[in-house]
């Protein structure tokens, strides 16, 4: 990939938690990188390390969090390090974050117009009536109707899917070069679903924005990304263009994931699911953490896999690839 | 043949309690306005044995109340629910007794659903010993045979629920509901919170059962690709009211209302890359003060005026499949 149009690089990143029981890994070695106008799908069940990757990009971990090593560049400028004005500058101008759960962002005691003039302002020289025609035009394009009445609006006066457009609204607002959405449509509704991924989509093709779309839900990414990296256990274990990646899985986990999906198998038919459950990240397995649920398990396995290029564009940790066809 | 539960008009009302302020201006004789929700309007559903029903519709659409009100935790405002043709709510005795034992619930969230402070024994065994299924001494078996039929290792009897993964306290869930020999499931959501690859366990699991032990389910989820696998047949809810009910593969084939043809086309799909998501405009209506008419009328794109005023009746439109639309019977003159 060419470094120099990439909008975010992320390389060897490790964010480890040191607690009483041990050091967990919850982000292990995660490289990848999304150009300008790119949608890249970060897919993962709990606990692999999806939102972790998505807060060490904004410096949201907290301790006993701690990243441990690893480079995190916007337009290659090092964020890792830098210092607290220069990611205060950054920070909801050209990176902004949505969140699963919009009141993470909403301020309960504070209108929505406070909130979002404030976005703009913080940032821009702008009067206060330019930054609410601004806002106003925001919750528009999110679409809010009345979004002059909405405007003046307690963010509990809203309902669950209006607050998250409005919380997209505020990502939105300063028209940021790369957006990281964590699961910010699973609370949601299909219809409401709907007109968010919509916005998203308008965005990216419109003004260039870079996004970074963290979820479990394989049909949603399907249809929106470009790019897939499969996470498992702290680690991208499969990574792919979308077409690629769900049509011709070449991990275990993610073949057995695209088979769990309901709608892809036949109607009545018993799904095919993985065994077992997400290990605990304190114990993982030696070797290949998807050892102990996998198929093809040998003695290979207790090493650690190592990423491997099976393709071009295609990164791969597995010692035993899926071939094509033995996917169901 | 008489259906395995029936409802007749099932109505639930609810009536929003008023605050401090509400009692002080009524005291003072302000003429206070009781503020009523209707969750749940004039539904009359079937399920036939040995059938799954799926029932989708979005959130506040009063699919839950439904579900609640068959597996008889909530009281209906108006209407029946009639088990193998028998009004529930006239049960005395004994009849009354097997009548609640047969029809179980598994609720959504494996958090909250199980008692932190009851060890599974407890949580499993405790409902067939009250009702007198089986003796003490017999308990112990009793509760491992059921552990074992959903999966789970006897070993862990003697466990808490927070010892527990998402998964497993799902299928604790599902012991619980089975330990009192049910013939009749309320899932109200009971794969939502679970991850893909659980969702895919617990889900062959439902279907295991049913076949081991000859169950009929009510489904009830918003996941269409969930509900798609599973159901025999699908009911769809808008704001209250069934607004369609088809056998599943012509549902999917074709959907008559235009609620339903919105939501299918809304649901993501793995074989569907780079698409251009075209949204239902607006939002569900508040259903403290409805729209006129067909409830769907602001959010239709065939609205015409006898939408706006006349609300459409449940009518079959073909053998099996029902739908509540105007559009039908425009297509009839």
């Amino acid at each position: 990939m060419n470094s120099s149009s990439a909008t975010l690089e992320v390389e060897n990143l490790c964010a480890h938690f040191f607690t009483k029981s041990g050091v967990v890994k919850a982000v292990d070695n995660v490289s990848f990188a999304v150009k300008s106008g790119e949608v890249l799908g970060l897919v993962g069940e709990s606990g692999s390390g999806k939102t972790v990757t998505g807060f060490s990009i904004l410096g949201l971990v907290d301790p006993p969090g701690r990243i441990v090593s690893g480079s995190i560049r916007y337009k290659g400028e090092e964020l890792i390090g830098a210092d607290k004005e220069r990611l205060r500058h950054i920070r909801g101008n050209r990176i902004a974050m949505i969140f699963q759960d919009p009141t993470m962002t909403l301020n309960p005691v504070l209108r929505i117009d406070t909130q979002l003039i404030e976005t703009i302002r913080a940032h821009h020289d702008t009067d206060a009536n330019t930054a609410r025609a601004q806002a106003r035009d925001a919750l528009g394009q999110v679409g809010i109707p009345s979004p002059e009445e909405r405007l003046k609006c307690y963010p509990h006066e809203l309902s669950g899917g209006m607050r998250q457009r409005v919380a997209i609204a505020i990502a939105f607002l300063n028209k940021p070069d790369l957006i990281i959405a964590d699961e910010p449509t699973t609370a949601l509704d299909v219809t409401i679903q709907a007109q968010i991924i919509h916005e998203a989509q308008t965005l990216c093709r419109e003004s260039g924005t870079a996004l970074v779309w963290i979820t479990h839900d394989l049909a949603v990414v399907a249809g929106l990304a470009d790019h897939i990296c499969v996470m498992y256990a702290g680690r991208i274990v499969e990574e792919g263009s979308a077409d690629n990646v769900i049509d011709q899985p070449m991990h275990p986990y993610t073949a057995g994931l695209i088979g769990s999906v309901p709608s892809h198998n036949q109607r009545g038919k018993r799904l095919a699911q993985i065994p077992g459950s997400t290990p605990s990240l304190l114990n993982l397995p030696e070797g290949c953490a998807f050892r102990t649920r996998c198929g093809f398990n040998d003695d290979t396995c207790l090493r650690e896999p190592k990423v491997t290029h099976p393709a071009k564009g295609r990164s791969l940790r597995c010692f035993h690839p899926v071939s094509k066809g033995q996917a169901s | 043949m008489t259906a395995m539960i029936q409802t007749d008009a099932l109505t639930k009302n609810f009536v929003q309690k008023q605050d401090f302020a509400g009692k002080m201006a009524a005291m003072l004789g302000a003429r206070s306005p009781a503020r009523e929700v209707q969750a749940v309007n004039q539904v009359n559903l079937v399920v036939n044995k040995g059938e799954v029903v799926g029932l989708v519709g979005e959130s506040g659409c009063g699919k839950s109340t439904i579900g609640r009100m068959i597996a008889g935790i909530m009281e209906p405002t108006a209407g029946r629910v009639l088990y193998k043709g028998a009004n529930v709510a006239e049960m005395t005795g004994e009849e009354e007794k097997s009548t609640k034992l047969a029809v179980q619930m598994i609720f959504q969230d494996p958090f909250a659903s199980l008692n932190p402070r009851q060890r599974v024994s407890g949580i499993v065994g405790e409902a067939p010993l009250m009702h007198g299924l089986v003796t003490r001494s017999e308990l112990d078996g009793y509760v491992d045979e059921t552990l074992l039929k959903v999966g789970l290792d006897p070993d862990f009897r003697r466990r808490y629920p927070h010892q527990f993964s998402g998964g497993q306290r799902q299928r604790i869930g599902i012991a619980r509901a089975l330990a009192v020999k049910p013939d009749f499931l309320v899932c109200d959501e009971a794969v939502a919170a679970l991850d893909v690859s659980i969702q895919a366990q617990v889900l062959n699991l439902f279907m295991d059962l049913r076949e081991e032990f000859d169950l009929t389910y009510l489904f009830i989820s918003h996941d269409l690709g969930v509900v798609e696998h599973i159901s025999d047949r699908i009911a769809i809810m808008y704001l209250g009211r069934l607004v369609e009910t088809s056998p599943t593969d012509e549902l999917f084939k074709n959907p008559n209302h235009p609620y339903t043809q919105a939501l299918l086309a809304e649901v993501p799909r793995l074989d569907q890359r780079k698409r251009t998501f075209h949204p239902l405009k607006g939002e569900i209506p508040s259903p403290i003060d409805p729209p006129g008419g067909c409830y769907f009328h602001p959010r239709c794109p065939h609205v015409f005026d006898k939408c706006r005023k006349d609300a459409p009746m449940l009518k079959e439109i073909s053998p099996g499949r029902f739908s509540a639309c105007h559009l039908n019977d425009k297509a009839d003159v």
